[in-house]
């Protein structure tokens, strides 16, 4: 807690971020089909998990409970992919209208804080990540790949890995000196996609169990992956506090960087 | 009684919008503006001149209060702007030195969003934009998107885009560079009436001109510094003569013509394309020059003007 004191700006004030979600729906609305071509590449992957991985691998148990393996990997393609689209929307688009689209400086005119840009832009992607999750579940849905209505609280788990991941993406961005540093996003977000108990239960990390527990998306698969089975165990209120805390202690950062780089 | 050192208070004027003392921004080692005292009285027009990297726009940024002052302190509306700039900022206009229009928005969008930060509701937002649009001579372009217009339209949207919160104070970071003549002398005409609807203007222009039409008083900044004070008119009679006579001599004259000049008038000015003689009569000056042999390829008798007073105070000319 007394970190978190430590790095919130003095003027951390929250008014009106809704206005900065407000700025991109209009300009968003000029280029829906980018909107629409998100749901697309999780409903490749889920079907090309159904059409061959799924057969290959068998079963899988999980919380001690043999699954089909489709259904061991779908919650974990879930959250990955809000954990892409979250950085995806956070680091790029973030960086355009940081550094080039100046977009920010013209909000800092107004009555609009530095917290009002970094909750609004991370509330943007947070928004578009839900979008894409429930068309993501409704999918797995479709394909026979959810086991009960306890699903649906895979939504909120979306919702933490997002805010967790856009956070920090953001908190990223604003180190970043120009497009060429978007590389290292991908050098950090593939690693994590793969290494997250996302395609092996992390059982089969053997010593290595503790390095994937350091990623946070490690955490949401955690949670996405117990909604979707219906287990539920008491760590999975550890999960959700890691996603929160990293989540607000990002955010506060990433909001002390914006005062830094755009009032000076 | 023993000694009390008493700090300068000034007298709280009721009509002062903004009141800055010891104002300074320090980027790092480098200070671009050095303890300066700005006091701007409500509804009159303030200017800031000053060459390159005199510190013009660190000033306004810090009134506009979106760079905090490295020492120092500043009121605008009576508001301390350390703890208030959320409320200053709802209440002025902002128009940068460079444009942040957003691109990916059109012309009518940019005011209305715009107006958005400053929580007015969208019916009144869109209402505002209509009126802007004609003002800004730019009805036709409603639709267009930003990234599409000529420069001059950009600088007109932005002059616009400050005024959707119906501003107290207009902040405007060289507000016509880029327009035509034409747009400028409309601008000014705006400017004006905002003026007369008792609008107070702040501005910083690398045009004389445009200071002496526009600015009831004006401060000369140089190096962070304020070196001078007064109304345009004040200026001149305080740094120049009445008259000026401008020489021009042939290709490469004017060095070697200056010094067989020397003595005439109250002072002179050798620039690279010619030669300034300051003397309250120009006309004796010129016949002077004659007298002593010398034969300029032109010459002009004009009254002083405010960019004398500058190249007397700064020893550069505001066109740099
Ligand atoms: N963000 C910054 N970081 C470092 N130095 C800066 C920054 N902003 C301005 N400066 C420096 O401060 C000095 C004053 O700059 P400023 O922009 O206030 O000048 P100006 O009077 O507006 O000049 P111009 O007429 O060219 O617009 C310059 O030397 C500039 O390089
Ligand atoms: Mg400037």
């Amino acid at each position: 807690m007394t970190i978190l004191l430590r790095i919130i700006p003095a003027g951390f004030v929250v008014r009106r971020p809704q206005r900065m979600i407000e700025r991109h729906v209009v300009a968003y609305r000029r280029q829906w089909l980018i909107i629409v071509s998100g749901f697309f590449e999780p409903l490749f992957i889920l079907l090309s998990v159904r059409a061959g991985l799924g057969d290959l691998v068998g079963e899988v148990s999980v919380a001690g409970r043999a699954v089909p393996y489709e259904a061991f990997v779908a919650p974990a393609l879930m959250a990955s992919s809000a954990m892409n689209g979250a950085v995806f929307d956070s680091t790029g688009n973030v960086l355009h209208r940081l550094k080039y689209a100046r977009i920010y400086d013209a909000a800092l005119a107004t009555p609009m804080s530095p917290a009002d840009v970094a909750m609004g832009e991370i509330g943007w992607a947070l928004l578009r990540g839900q979008m894409y999750a429930v068309g993501f579940l409704g999918v797995m849905a479709g394909l026979g790949l959810v086991e009960s209505w306890w699903a649906l609280l895979a939504l909120p788990a979306c919702l933490l890995v997002g805010f967790a991941f856009a956070s920090i993406g953001f908190l990223a961005t604003t180190y970043m000196r120009g497009f060429a540093d978007m590389d290292m996003v991908n050098t950090v977000v593939l690693p994590l996609s793969l290494f997250s108990a996302t395609v092996f239960p992390v059982s089969a990390y053997g010593d290595l169990a503790w390095l994937v527990q350091v990623s946070p998306l490690y955490h949401g698969v955690a949670l996405v992956r117990a909604a979707n089975t219906g287990v539920w165990s008491a760590s999975l209120v550890a999960h959700a506090l890691v996603l929160l805390v990293v989540s607000l202690v990002a955010l506060l950062a990433a909001t002390r960087r914006v005062d830094l780089l755009l009032r000076k | 009684m023993p000694f009390v050192s008493v700090p300068p208070v000034m007298p709280p004027t009721s009509d002062s919008l903004i009141v800055a003392r010891g104002l300074t921004k320090r980027f790092g080692d480098f200070t671009a503006v050095d303890g300066i005292d700005v006091e701007v009285h409500r509804g009159e027009a303030f200017g800031f001149l000053g060459p390159n990297g005199a510190g013009k726009s660190s000033t306004m940024r810090m009134i506009g209060c979106v760079s905090s002052p490295s020492d120092g302190s500043m009121h605008v509306f009576g508001l301390d702007a350390a703890t208030h700039g959320a409320q200053i900022r709802a209440r002025i206009g902002v128009v940068p030195q460079l444009d942040t229009l957003d691109t990916e928005l059109s012309v009518k969008e940019n005011l209305w969003l715009y107006g958005r930060f400053f929580d007015l509701p969208r019916a009144e937002c869109r209402r505002r934009a209509t009126e802007l649009l004609e003002f800004a001579q730019l009805t036709d372009r409603a639709d267009s998107i930003v990234d599409n217009l000529s420069g001059g339209m950009k600088r007109r949207l932005s002059i616009a885009r400050s005024l959707i919160n119906e501003p107290e104070l207009l902040l405007l970071d060289e507000p016509t560079t880029g327009l035509d003549p034409q747009a400028r002398h409309v601008l000014w005409d705006r400017l004006y009436r905002l003026k007369q609807q008792g609008v107070t203007l702040v501005l910083t222009t690398h045009y004389m001109d445009e200071a002496e039409q526009l600015c009831d008083r004006l401060v000369v900044m140089d190096q962070g510094h304020i070196v001078a004070e007064g109304s345009p008119r004040d200026l001149i009679a305080r740094y120049s003569t009445r008259e000026v006579l401008e020489l021009r001599f042939a290709a490469d004259g004017n060095e070697a013509a200056a010094a067989q000049l020397a003595g005439i008038g109250d002072r002179l000015e050798l620039l690279p394309d010619r030669v300034l003689i300051y003397a309250d009569d120009g006309e004796t000056a010129l016949t002077e020059t004659h007298h002593r042999g010398l034969s300029p390829e032109s010459a002009l008798v004009r009254r002083s003007s405010l960019e004398d007073v500058f190249l007397q105070l700064t020893g550069r000319s505001l066109a740099d």
